[in-house]
């Protein structure tokens, strides 16, 4: 069924009864040509872009929960492409210009809103750093500008520029970046999905790879063995885990990051704004609520749940930048976990083992990805060569030296 | 989370700075054949579990001493805590 308006007012002077369920729920086939692993928003976006762009008609997406209930559930839904370097830029960008597409493209309502992103300056080094930032952005056809702090002054006026700690030198804009609906972009890709005839099978968790002489032939999964000509794997913070039983050992480490969101207000953030220096960065979302977060925790986990030292530093740095804020009330914190690789970049290969492919080590950038993360792998998938965009995300770029390092922080994973 | 720190007692995990496996003190020869594999492996193929998991924290903000503690990653439940040196010694290291 497609949405559109005449169908809404259609359906409201019907009494709302020709409404289908947005996807189907199937049981699993015995073989399939492409197996994805995981029913986040990376797993459903390579599903639709295999089904849709790539003409694979035999696919499935293994979900263990239900679809959308991880990290695409979870996060700041911020999108933007302020990358630095080469093997990060135009994949960014990519995905962004896919973002702009994205509701037409599958006919769903993500409410995509384009309403900037500023990261504020407050040194000479960092006006630098964001200078040389901003043409990298600009050389990849992306658009960014630096703003004086008469200019920001002028379109965010609540802010203070003249603190003594922290004063505000300017700021790097990218216009383009905004925010979406996250969960709108799990069930639009599932929906999208489903209607180019991929099996989205929830409840069904992968226990195990069927691996023999050196090729993946299926998975073990608590609904029975299924074959597959290829399987994808797309679990994000859970990466370690699955890949272990394949007996692989990932440049990675599962980290918890905490996101929080206050009650709704009336409109008092236009766009998002990133206070780097202090670790924090916020926007408001359509309802009202102020979302924000800001560091990882920094020790390995799989709670899905943080601890209060960081909540306190995160609020700490929401003073500092909004004391205004102070007045506003948690409504809600929660944790996910972050798939944080050695050099803060994602990894989108093959594996050693034939048929077996990998997407993952997205760090806490993985939401903004999602258009192209799914779309490369779904090159990567259906033509065994890599997209244009992704050739640098390689699993042995670690083992050669041609790390992707966009902070420069070196194999410590909870300092990216 | 409180690491019960062998010398000092029950001290707030956010006086520590964490650096990961603790696999990290067995640094690997560096004039064996195989060196520069297992180096990759030493700096980038670290332990990762669900579950239970020995790793390096050093208090920072303390007396400066790293522990190697062992604590489970679903439930951040702390069993036990050493001095590395301690770890170290126990496994042939002179310090």
């Amino acid at each position: 069924m497609r949405y559109s308006g005449f169908k809404v007012i259609k359906e409201a002077l019907t009494g709302h009864k020709g409404w289908t369920p947005a996807w189907r729920d199937p049981a699993p086939q015995s073989h399939y040509d492409i197996v994805i692993i995981g029913g986040g928003g990376h797993g459903l976006a390579t599903a639709y872009y295999l089904a849709k762009q790539y003409r694979q008609k035999r696919v499935a997406v293994l979900e263990k929960g239900w679809i959308g209930g991880g990290n695409v559930g979870r996060n700041t839904t911020i999108i933007r492409s302020n990358y630095l370097l080469d093997g990060n830029e135009p994949f960014y960008e990519f995905s962004l210009k896919l973002w702009e597409g994205l509701e037409q493209d599958f006919n769903y309502n993500a409410m995509i809103s384009q309403r900037g992103i500023l990261n504020l300056i407050h040194s000479d080094a960092q006006r630098d750093a964001f200078i040389r930032r901003g043409n990298a952005m600009i050389l990849n056809g992306a658009d960014a500008e630096m703003l004086t702090t008469e200019q920001i002054k002028a379109r965010y006026p609540f802010l203070n520029t003249d603190d003594a700690r922290f004063p505000i030198k300017g700021g790097l804009a990218q216009h383009r970046g905004g925010t979406v609906r996250h969960d709108a972009v799990a069930w639009g890709y599932a929906r999208g999905a489903d209607g180019h005839g991929v099996d989205i099978i929830q409840n069904c968790e992968v226990t195990g790879f069927r691996i023999e002489n050196g090729k993946c032939l299926g998975v073990e999964t608590t609904k029975g063995f299924i074959g597959a000509g290829k399987v994808g794997c797309a679990v994000a913070g859970s990466s370690s885990r699955l890949m272990s039983k394949a007996d692989m050992r990932l440049p990675m480490e599962s980290h918890v990051l905490q996101a929080f969101v206050s009650e709704g207000l009336k409109p008092v953030l236009p766009g998002v704004i990133t206070f780097g220096a202090g670790h924090f960065y916020c926007s408001q979302s359509d309802k009202g609520g102020l979302v924000f977060g800001g560091d990882l925790d920094g020790y390995n986990s799989y709670a899905q749940r943080g601890n209060l030292p960081v909540v306190e530093d995160v609020c700490e740095g929401g003073m500092a930048i909004f004391p205004a804020f102070g007045r506003a009330r948690l409504l809600r914190m929660w944790g996910g976990i972050m798939d944080m690789s050695m050099d803060g970049s994602p990894i989108i290969d093959r594996t050693h083992i034939d048929g077996l492919y990998f997407n993952g080590g997205w760090c806490y950038g993985g939401f903004k990805a999602t258009p192209a993360s799914g779309f490369c792998f779904a090159h990567l998938l259906a033509t065994d060569t890599p997209h244009p965009t992704a050739t640098a995300y390689r699993f042995d770029r670690f083992e050669k030296g041609l790390m992707i390092d966009e902070k420069g922080m070196g194999n410590q994973p909870n300092l990216h | 989370m409180i690491i019960d720190h062998p010398l000092l007692g029950p001290r707030d995990s956010a006086e520590f700075t964490y650096m990961g496996d603790a696999r990290l003190i067995d640094r690997p020869d560096p004039d064996a054949e195989t060196a520069a594999q297992d180096f990759y492996e030493y700096g980038y193929l670290r332990g990762n579990p669900a579950g239970w998991h020995d790793e390096l924290w050093f208090h920072e903000a303390g007396d400066r001493s790293w522990l190697v503690v062992t604590r489970n990653t679903l439930t951040h439940e702390i069993s036990k805590v050493q001095l590395a040196r301690d770890v170290a010694r126990s496994r042939g290291r002179s310090k």
